[in-house]
């Protein structure tokens, strides 16, 4: 049986590991090689780096790294963070990712995910959704899409949007609940379930975990096929191979 | 010096295969991509990856005048297909509306029904993303020292049909079990990315190196 994937995602500032809180409040938690070399041998079973750094003159930088951690680990390998042009998918993938995630560029331009899956092919491309609850109490559920580390709304329905990126090729969605992200009070899990339920490719849920039955909430209330959590593994509080014993044990299928 | 020619056509990034080749390849062996014919006949074995569509594969290699090489390399020599290069050899693909495959393996090549469920009632997503089993169904040099029904990263939305059971290596559970690995005298291939699937994966590439064709 498909194994629910378990998903380690390193922030990456600079050629750096860095974990923002709410986006603002940032601690740096390594080098991503050591990191990376460290989640492949607790079983992660891929690593997602999600570059941000701002400055251009290093944004090479995470090309170096993923050519480092390819040398040396044998699994999936995503990058996200500041991908704009199929150049940029070209040069991560040669370097060694396997996949890209296209978070932004997507909103601004719904085409660009058409013509990169086209070029690389839908496998390759994972299309990185931050959603925020828009209803208000007692209302319908509804969430939307917003930019800029979830400061800015685009107006865009997250499920309708969540569709239109797999017409357009999205081989995966990588859910974040801007609402949950860096909170720990778990995954927002009725956006999660709305979007996996709504689409046929893999959902990643992402942002808010705090404890290991989060990452079994994900799955089976939030109907997720991966979770994705951060700052739970890097700061050693938990290891990827005690939250995968931890899902087991709750009758989650886990690679172990 | 032994020589592994990893077939490039141009069908996706082959990088990390040849880097996990060069992971788990003996200090005799050389790993290189090559695209002519001439390099791939002069290889000792032969690693034949492949991405993205049936037709856009099968055009490459008609473009590149590839077919009767890889029809010689994979009958007179160890050759591994992953992921499209084990789809490719079959007969036909239904992918693109049908296209016309190798058909170096008699059988074809389906997607996989929508709106499949689990045995939780979750519905089975396209593709077929991650790590599953892959339970051995025969003996095979390439399963030396894998554990059965060992865990392999898998991506597609195809799956090979053999028209024959006796091909059959290996078969995986989605909804229902499909053909994850099929081996025919030379030729072993596999749906999964064994570069891409932790030390089962390496296990399996570096039994490619010593592998000399046959079961």
């Amino acid at each position: 049986m498909l194994a629910k994937r378990i998903i380690p995602c390193l922030d990456v500032d600079s050629g750096r590991v860095v974990k923002g809180v709410n986006f603002v409040d940032i601690r740096d938690a390594g080098d991503p090689v050591e990191v990376a070399r460290r989640y492949d041998a607790e079983g992660a079973d891929e690593i997602t780096f999600l570059d941000i750094t701002a400055s251009s003159d290093e944004r090479e930088t995470i090309v170096h790294v993923v050519e480092q951690v390819a040398e040396e680990v044998f699994i999936p390998l995503t990058v996200g963070g500041g991908i704009r042009k199929v150049d940029d998918i070209r040069r991560l993938l040669n370097a060694g990712a396997d996949k890209v995630s296209i978070n932004t560029a997507a909103v601004f331009n719904p085409d660009f995910v058409r013509e990169a899956a086209d070029k690389v092919g839908s496998q390759c491309i994972v299309v990185a959704i931050d959603a925020k609850q828009v209803s208000a109490p007692g209302e319908p559920l509804r969430w939307e899409i917003f930019t800029h580390g979830g400061r800015k709304p685009t107006g865009l329905d997250a499920i309708e949007w969540a569709q239109r990126m797999v017409a357009n090729g999205a081989g995966e969605i990588l859910l974040t609940s801007m609402d949950r992200d860096g909170t720990r009070q778990g995954f927002d899990l009725p956006l999660t379930r709305a979007i996996s339920d709504a689409v046929s490719v893999p959902v990643i849920a992402s942002g808010g975990v705090g404890e290991l039955q989060h990452l079994v909430d994900g799955v089976t209330e939030g109907h997720a096929d991966a979770v994705l959590a951060a700052s739970i593994f890097h700061f050693a509080e938990h290891t990827v191979e005690e939250a995968k014993q931890f899902m087991r044990a709750q009758g989650v299928e886990v690679r172990l | 010096m032994k020589f592994i020619a990893v077939v490039d056509y141009g069908m996706g990034n082959l990088r990390s295969v040849v880097k996990a080749l060069e992971h788990v390849a003996p200090a005799d062996t050389r790993v290189r991509l090559v695209e002519g014919a001439d390099d791939i006949l002069e290889a000792d074995r032969v690693v034949f990856p492949g991405q993205g569509a049936a037709r856009d594969c099968m055009a490459a290699l008609r473009d590149r005048k590839l077919i009767p090489v890889l029809t010689e390399a994979a009958t007179t020599r160890p050759f591994l297909g992953i992921c499209m290069g084990l789809q490719v050899l079959m007969d036909r693909s239904d992918e693109n509306g049908g296209t016309d495959c190798l058909g170096l393996i008699a059988g074809g090549v389906r997607r996989f029904e929508d709106h499949q469920v689990d045995a939780q009632g979750q519905r089975l997503k396209i593709p077929h993303m991650g790590w599953n089993q892959v339970h051995q169904t025969r003996a095979h040099p390439l399963w030396e020292g894998i554990d059965q029904d060992s865990r392999f990263y898998f991506v597609h939305s195809y799956h090979v049909v053999p028209a024959s059971y006796q091909v059959v290596a290996g078969t995986t559970q989605y909804g229902l079990p499909f053909a994850s690995a099929v081996a025919q005298d030379h030729i072993f291939a596999i749906q999964c990315h064994p570069e891409k699937s932790a030390a089962p994966g390496l296990t399996l590439l570096k039994n490619f190196m010593h592998w000399t064709g046959g079961v």
